[in-house]
Formats: C-alpha cells, structure tokens, sequence
C-alpha cells in the first residue's frame, strides 16, 4: 500500500514500515524549546538527571515570547535557559534575535523528510519545508533530550487542494483564516494535512509558512507543503543544497480530500474570542480600532513586512490608533532596514519594536486597554491572549491590518490600495 | 485510580490560555502560586470554588491552543483529580498525561455543574451519582498512556524505564 509523506517520514525515523493508526517511537531530527516552555523543560530534564543532551547540536533554544525580559522572573528564567545551553552545549537564539520558529528555518534546522518536535504549538510551521513538524509540552521536550526519542500515532492524512486565481488584496494569511473558519478549531484532531494545488505552487515560501503555521488552529498534528524549487531557494539562500524532498504515493490512502476554489475568496477576519470565528469582511460592520500590530510566526516576515510598508508609503496611521510592527527575526529586520521598510514605519508614526513575539502573548510590547479592538497578523484572539482580557482582537492580513491602521476601522485593503 | 468528587462544568473549546495566562506563565515556575489564577480570564476566582478532588468538567476540544504544559499542572496544583470532556485537543491531551493529571473522553451532555461523580479509571467507569447514571466513555487510553499514567507521570515512567517503551 502507497505512503502519505507523513507515512514516509515516520517510516524512516522508526526502522520499519508504518502506516496510520500505528503507535511507534521514532527518532527526532532537531528539537525546540522557547522561554514559555524550555525552564519546565529543563526542570524536568533535571529530574529525569539527564547528564547529556542527546543530538545537542540540533537543540534550539529560544528567547523570543517575553524578551528583553520585562521583569525580574523572565530575566531569571532567561538565565537559566543561558546556562543549561552552556552547560549542554545546545544552540541558543538570544533576545532580538526573532521569533523561535522563524530563528529554526533559517538556521537550517527544519530540513525536507525531517520529524521536528518543539515545545510551542506553532511548531507546525517547519511543514512549508516539507517536514513533519509538530507540537509538544515541557516533559516531552525534555524526554527527547534524554532519550533523543518520542513516542507517536501516525497520524492520518487529509489533503488540501487550493486552485483557482487569488483577487488583488488577497494573500495567504486570508486562506488559512478561510480554512480555519471552514473546519473549526477541532475540525482536523489529530490530522496530518498535506496541501496542494495551483495557489499553492505559486506562493512564496513566506505565504506557505503562514498557513502550515495555523493548521494547529483547526486541531491538526502537522501541514505538510510540497518540496519544489521554491523550497529549494529557501534552502540556496541559507548555503544549503538540497535537491529532493518528500511527496505521498499515488495510491496512498487519505481519510479525506478537500477541494476549494478560491477565485471568489475576499479578506477574511476572526472576530473575537475564537480563531475559528472567521467572516468575509464584507460582511463585518463599522469596527473602530485601537491598536494595529503587524508580526509574529504567522505574519511577521519580510513578504509581510513588504506589503504593509508598501501600502504605508507616504501615508499616516489614522489619529488615535497606535501600530506597532515586530519583524520575525533580526536577519529579516536588516533587510527591512536595507529597504527603507522601517523608515517607511516610522515616517507613517509605526512603533518598531524588536524581532521577538512582540505583543503576541500578552506579555509585554503593546498590552491592549480596556474595550480597545486591537487587529492583529497574529494566529490566536482568545479573551486575554494580549494581556488584557478586557480588550478584544481581531485576526487578519498584513494587508487587512495595515489598511485598517490608515483608516481607523477595519478597512478591506482595496478601499486603500490603488 | 478511583475518584470521588463535585463537577465544575464548562463549555466547548476551553483554551490553554484561558487555563493559565501567558502573563503567569512566563514569570516562574511556582506553579502553586500560578494555580490561584486558573481559568480567571473566564471564571474570576474559580480557585476558590475548588474543594481538593473536585473534577473537572467541559464539552468538546478542551485545552486547544497554546502547546503550554503549564495548563495541565495548574489544573492539578489547583486540586482537581481528573478532567472529563467531549474531546481534548491533541497538545493538551499528552501533556496531561505526561504531568499525571487523568483525562476521559466522555459524554459530558450527562452531567451538570455541582453533581457529584464517581470515576474508576481501572474499570473504565463514570458514575453520575447526582443524577444516578453511567456516563459513556467515548475512547480509551492506549496502553503507553495508561503505563505513564499509572507511574505518575512522563518522568517516573522514564526512571523506570529508561526510554519510551510501546
């Protein structure tokens, strides 16, 4: 019987050939850990008393969910992660260097047919290179530091093909919320997804990565992306040459296939509080904003941050709205800077904060008030997530978001763009 | 495995922020002290509401979202002996397991806010005594979940076994 890429991946990493439904112990490639959840990890490790780390060199941990440290707990957490890297000889990616999935891409640490774990939920987002990559907790993180293993299902396989044209003010942020909307937060439990299609082919690995980003927002295990030459330039531009990937087996089996045409699709928008509350956003009413913020793992790379500033150019954000933008990682910062992006920013009365979370996670860099509408690149809008569960967010494009800055409101793109 | 004790009944997709906040999270590792805000951003101080033993009880997709280890912990700092639910998220659902915290996937429709349960996890049964029915189990923990589970935890498991056993 043929093989999903989910099956192939598994299959190599486990000594012996497997198919859904199975339980296996497979070995990991490359693991993550960021400042929310690497100090359980090494807790735990501590408790276990592991005294090596297995594959160290493929560890990675990161600074990113509240740093520079707002307070005296994050910088005693940061501390400890420091020297357990130290210590263990594990990569480390310091305050400012970016978000903790982007940081992983781009040191070359997600390569295609790998299996990836990390202690963050958005770890999916490796899949836009062809590998499975997926979600864990603390204790796992640490067990696969011990034992260089993880336990597994193999999951089953969905696939998703998107075709048709896009419509001018429509990116890949606006499919992933169309999807999300489509399946709902648990549509997909426990799914692999692989996508495909003609949309697919042809979008940019910056678009690939927000949407495999946000497959966990439906539930899903992994979003697995095509290995083609698009890959293959991410790969050139990080000195890697990589010439083959993984793709499923004609007649593997898929607990379902999705179809969608997309040549009608509009901006989408989650409303407040569940990601999965998604609508076209003809169809919102007058929605005034207070805070605009353009970032994170979902949308906070250099396509985004090309698109928001290409809109800004020569304008000012509306009176009464604040915007704060957080490029992904520093490396996508520099070339921002290389392109007058931030002066862009700046000039329009943007708030540049440093590559990190940014105000993702509630933690610091953009806390909402009370009643204020924040609308967000981001991929979570639950009550609370910024800080403040008093405020409400609303989830969209770079696009959406930045047009909604100029106007005050949440604006469709077209009614900026010329 | 056996326990006895009053449901706390929530909704459909309870998220891990909503079980811990990020802005507690972050800050240490005191999860005795974390476990006072549980669920606050949808429950103000449901803490104190918790009568050690007491069981959680939600509808479907519990724990989605944030892949936060923290959830679990302060769900069992916080007393609460087992959490009961339609669905669990993925995430969450491991995490639970690995921390020692029980979680079944049951019909939840079953049961209401203050009645008073007995679960025994060995012979996979849920009694509603309140209301003096059998709650369906909707699936079953596979073995390597239940062998974590009965030593405690992810990390009692590995002492004794060294690596992960199927």
């Amino acid at each position: 019987m043929g093989k999903t890429i989910s099956e192939k991946i598994f299959s190599n990493h486990c000594g012996k050939s497997v198919h859904a439904g199975e339980l296996i112990v497979a070995d990991i490639d490359a693991i993550m850990g960021q400042d929310g959840t690497s100090p359980l990890a090494i807790k735990v490790f501590e408790e276990l008393g592991g005294e090596r780390v297995i594959n160290n060199e493929k560890v990675l941990l990161v600074l990113d969910h509240s740093a520079p440290p707002p307070n005296e707990g994050v910088a005693n957490l940061h501390k400890l992660m420091r020297e357990f890297a130290e210590k263990y000889r594990t990569q480390i990616s310091e305050i400012g260097e970016g978000v903790c999935h982007q940081v992983f891409m781009e040191r070359g640490l997600a390569l295609p047919g790998n299996l990836i774990v990390g202690a963050d939920s958005h770890t999916c987002t490796y899949g836009a290179l062809n590998c499975f990559a997926t979600g864990v907790g603390s204790s796992e993180l640490a067990a696969v530091m011990y034992t260089g293993k993880l336990w597994f299902k193999v999951p089953e396989t969905v696939k998703i093909i998107l075709n048709g044209k896009l419509r001018k003010g429509v990116t890949a942020k606006d499919i992933i919320l169309y999807l999300v909307g489509y399946f709902k937060s648990d549509g997909l439990t426990y799914k692999a997804i692989e996508f495909e299609g003609e949309i697919i082919k042809n979008l940019s690995f910056d678009g690939r990565a927000t949407i495999t980003n946000m497959v966990v927002e439906m539930g899903a295990k992994a979003g697995i992306m095509p290995f083609d030459e698009i890959t293959k330039n991410f790969f050139m531009e990080i000195g890697i040459n990589i010439n083959e990937g993984v793709s499923s087996d004609e007649d593997a089996k898929f607990s379902a296939i999705y179809n969608f045409d997309l040549s009608n699709l509009e901006p989408q928008v989650s409303i407040p509080h569940q990601v999965d509350n998604v609508y076209p956003i003809s169809q919102l009413e007058k929605i005034k904003i207070h805070l605009a913020y353009i970032g994170t793992c979902t949308n906070g790379r250099i396509e985004d941050l090309r698109i928001s500033a290409s809109l800004l150019k020569g304008k000012k954000i509306a009176k009464g709205v604040k915007m704060i933008i957080a490029p992904a990682s520093k490396k996508i910062y520099l070339q921002a800077l290389k392109e007058g992006l931030i002066e862009t920013f700046l000039s329009a009365g943007a708030v540049v904060v440093n590559p990190g979370c940014g105000p993702c996670v509630g933690t610091h860099q953009g806390v909402p008030a009370d009643g204020e509408n924040v609308i967000s690149t981001a991929n979570r809008n639950f009550k609370g997530r910024m800080g403040n569960n008093k405020a409400f967010i609303y989830l969209a494009s770079p696009l959406t978001v930045t047009a909604s800055a100029i106007k005050g409101e949440i604006t469709n793109p077209l009614d900026v763009m010329d | 495995m056996i326990f006895d004790g009053k449901a706390h009944k929530f909704g459909d997709n309870i998220n891990t922020d909503y079980i811990i906040s990020g802005k507690y999270k972050f800050k240490s590792l005191d999860f005795k002290e974390m476990a006072k805000h549980l669920l606050e951003d949808i429950y103000p101080n449901f803490y104190e509401r918790i009568t050690p033993g007491d069981i959680l009880v939600a509808g479907k997709n519990f724990g989605c979202g944030s892949s936060r280890e923290q959830a679990p912990l302060v769900i069992k700092y916080a007393g609460i002996s087992v959490v009961l639910a339609k669905s669990f998220s993925r995430i969450f659902f491991r995490n639970a397991i690995n921390v020692g915290l029980p979680v079944v996937e049951c019909n939840t429709d079953l049961i209401d806010d203050g009645n008073i349960l007995h679960i025994d996890l060995y012979k996979g049964e849920i009694y509603n005594k309140s209301k003096n029915l059998k709650v369906e189990l909707f699936s079953s923990l596979p073995e390597i979940m239940l062998k974590i589970l009965q030593e405690g935890g992810l990390v009692e498991y590995l002492k004794k076994e060294g690596t992960f056993k199927i």
